[in-house]
């Protein structure tokens, strides 16, 4: 089978795997599955931000915290979704890209700092402004979406719900790779000094995929605040904006199946290992040191390089060096 | 004015603690271009080996001589030796990543060992208060900027004044120079993780006392330390004074401003510096790229 083929036929499969195992699953089961779902979304963003232009955020909790609260915010006034979801990506998107404008301009490592300044203090708005926000006591009774006359209500619809999500965030992602701006992100990253001699405005195409990647961030909290329709600052601390950045490293920077991989082990693997989960922060962010020290490109080079092991079961003997 | 009085001798003992932890990591960043975002769990967990030691029977200072020792051993030799020489060979971004990782395999490994609860650490100096005028101030931050003080002198000295010092500086400001006037470059890089590893201890020694002993604690530690650090623009002079800057502004916004607000300021500061001054206090403008 030639790769392309092989691709698809993977990318079906993975597919009919989606909407079959839904159905098998208990209510707990579609919630760590929507979890596992909304949390890759938040991976993705932060994949182009990382993996493709190589700008190490620490702010994604706080995007993800913050289409959370506008999505609790609209709809529990009545908005619908729709208006949530614009709002939502435009507000991350915008703050992404005002965070990110004067961190372009300079050669210092600026950005990591300024977000994570950022995520500090949004922290503190979230928890502080409580007639906007509520403080520690959150917003309640936020709705779950109904599209289209079909309720994602329930447990089963709304991991439905969040899966198409999924599909069609990647897909966007996928076709963004292939497109003359993906291109110019890939070159970006190899080679900031030549993609800027070839013509390419280096600091422009930074800037879009740190504002994008901040607004998938958005969508991800929409879909949290719904899941959970409950919405307080706790789990928007700088421990998810970690998290999400060791997740998108751990699967593999700048891959598409990297953030889905990462998250997997973040999210669904914890559930499996309910008697280590004190220790289990502990033992994922050692897992994420060795990988950087022996296998950096992550869970997805790992599997290539075993794969091609397999296909290839015998390798040419090593020559000598010439 | 004593309550001016009280809020600057308050705000130049936690900002001469930000200012140690600022010249370590500009240290490390000068001469391996390492960023260390461990930095603030490295403040942080010092004082958690001093605590175990004493929990294990011993004085507090011996306690403080084992912490020291465990941490030059641990947060300098180990660092260096296992995570930063196995990533770096891969580039700058996984060991950004590693550094993120350790700080949280830090941050979780000592609230599974100690607890989440926070702890109190013996201040050095005592708990007593010296009276001058109308103004109480606190015995323990007197010797924190004195301790402080002597500890940013003697590497100072050492650094401008010893042949071994003049090697390591000439390591940060230029290592391809270095290399070729016959500098070890890689053995002065490990010293200056030694001296980073020195200087967070010191200022875990001296910080915990007022903020408890805490796994958390490195997030903001960690914080005003990066802040002090490019404020100062990554030089060890601008540390000194981006520390005691920082020190000082966040006690006065603290008492005047408002004290739930004081987390706002970091995000304020690194906006306006990379405005307004990317290259910092005490940097010049930025060098072409090599």
């Amino acid at each position: 089978m030639n790769p392309a083929s092989l691709r698809t036929t993977a990318a079906g499969a993975v597919a009919l795997v989606l909407i079959a195992v839904p159905f098998g699953l208990t209510d707990y089961g579609n919630y760590v599955l929507s979890l596992w779902a909304l949390t890759t979304i938040a991976a993705i963003g932060l994949n182009l931000t990382f993996g493709f232009v190589g700008q190490v955020s620490l702010g994604q909790g706080a995007f993800v915290g913050i289409g959370a609260y506008v999505t609790a915010l609209l709809t529990t006034r009545g908005w619908p979704l729709p208006t949530a979801y614009v709002l939502a990506f435009a507000a991350c998107f915008a703050l992404g890209w005002g965070l990110a404008y004067p961190a372009v301009r300079v050669r210092r490592p600026f950005f990591p700092f300024i977000t994570l300044a950022f995520a500090t203090f949004i922290f503190l708005v979230f928890r502080n402004e409580e007639w906007l926000t509520g403080g520690i006591y959150g917003i309640n009774r936020v709705p779950r979406p109904s599209l289209l006359g079909l309720s994602a209500a329930g447990p089963l619809g709304f991991c439905y719900f969040c899966l198409f999500n999924l599909t069609v965030v990647t897909a966007a992602v996928w076709w963004l790779r292939r497109s003359p701006w993906g291109r110019a992100f890939a070159a970006l990253r190899a080679n900031p000094l030549r993609a800027e001699a070839v013509g390419i405005d280096t600091r422009l195409y930074t800037l879009i995929a740190i504002a994008l990647g901040a607004g998938l961030g958005g969508v991800a909290g929409l879909l949290y605040a719904a899941l959970l329709q409950y919405v307080d600052p706790t789990p928007f601390s700088l421990t998810m904006s970690v998290s999400l950045l060791l997740m998108v490293a751990m699967g593999g920077s700048g891959r598409l199946l990297g953030p889905l991989l990462g998250a997997a082990v973040a999210v669904v693997l914890p559930e499996g290992l309910r008697f280590a989960q004190n220790y289990y922060l502990f033992g994922y962010a050692l897992a994420v040191m060795v990988l950087m020290a022996f296998w950096p490109t992550g869970l997805v080079g790992l599997a290539e390089r075993l794969l091609t092991m397999l296909t290839k079961p015998r390798p040419a003997p090593a020559k000598a060096a010439p | 004015m004593p309550e001016l009085l009280q809020l600057f001798v308050a705000g130049v003992a936690t900002g001469a603690v930000y200012a140690l932890a600022a010249m370590g990591f500009t240290l490390l960043w000068q001469t391996s271009q390492t960023v260390n975002f461990a930095q603030g769990e490295f403040v942080m967990l010092p004082a958690f080996i001093v605590l175990s030691a004493m929990n294990l029977g011993l004085p507090f200072p011996l306690a403080i001589i084992v912490g020291m020792a465990a941490s030059l051993l641990v947060l300098g030799f180990l660092f260096k030796q296992t995570v930063v020489d196995e990533t770096a060979r891969h580039g700058a971004l996984p060991l950004v990543i590693t550094t993120i990782a350790l700080g949280l395999l830090l941050k979780e490994g000592v609230k599974d060992a100690a607890g989440a609860a926070a702890l109190p650490f013996p201040p050095l100096g005592g708990t007593s208060s010296l009276a001058i005028g109308d103004a109480m101030l606190p015995v323990h931050s007197l010797v924190a900027i004195v301790v402080a003080v002597a500890a940013v002198a003697g590497l100072q000295a050492f650094l401008e004044r010893t042949p071994l010092g003049r090697s390591i500086q000439a390591t940060a400001q230029n290592p391809a120079v270095a290399r070729v006037l016959g500098i070890p470059v890689e053995r002065m890089i490990r010293y200056a993780f030694l001296i980073n590893a020195a200087l967070t201890a010191l200022a875990s020694l001296l910080i915990t006392p007022v903020y408890l002993a805490s796994f958390a604690n490195g997030e903001w530690l960690g914080l005003c330390t990066f802040v002090a650090a490019l404020a100062g623009g990554l030089n060890l002079r601008g540390a000194i004074v981006g520390g005691l800057a920082l020190g000082f502004i966040d006690n006065l916004a603290a008492a005047y401003l408002s004290a739930t607000w004081r987390g706002a300021l970091p995000l304020v500061i690194v906006i306006a510096v990379v405005l307004f001054r990317p290259q910092g206090l005490f940097g010049r403008s930025e060098e072409p790229a090599a």
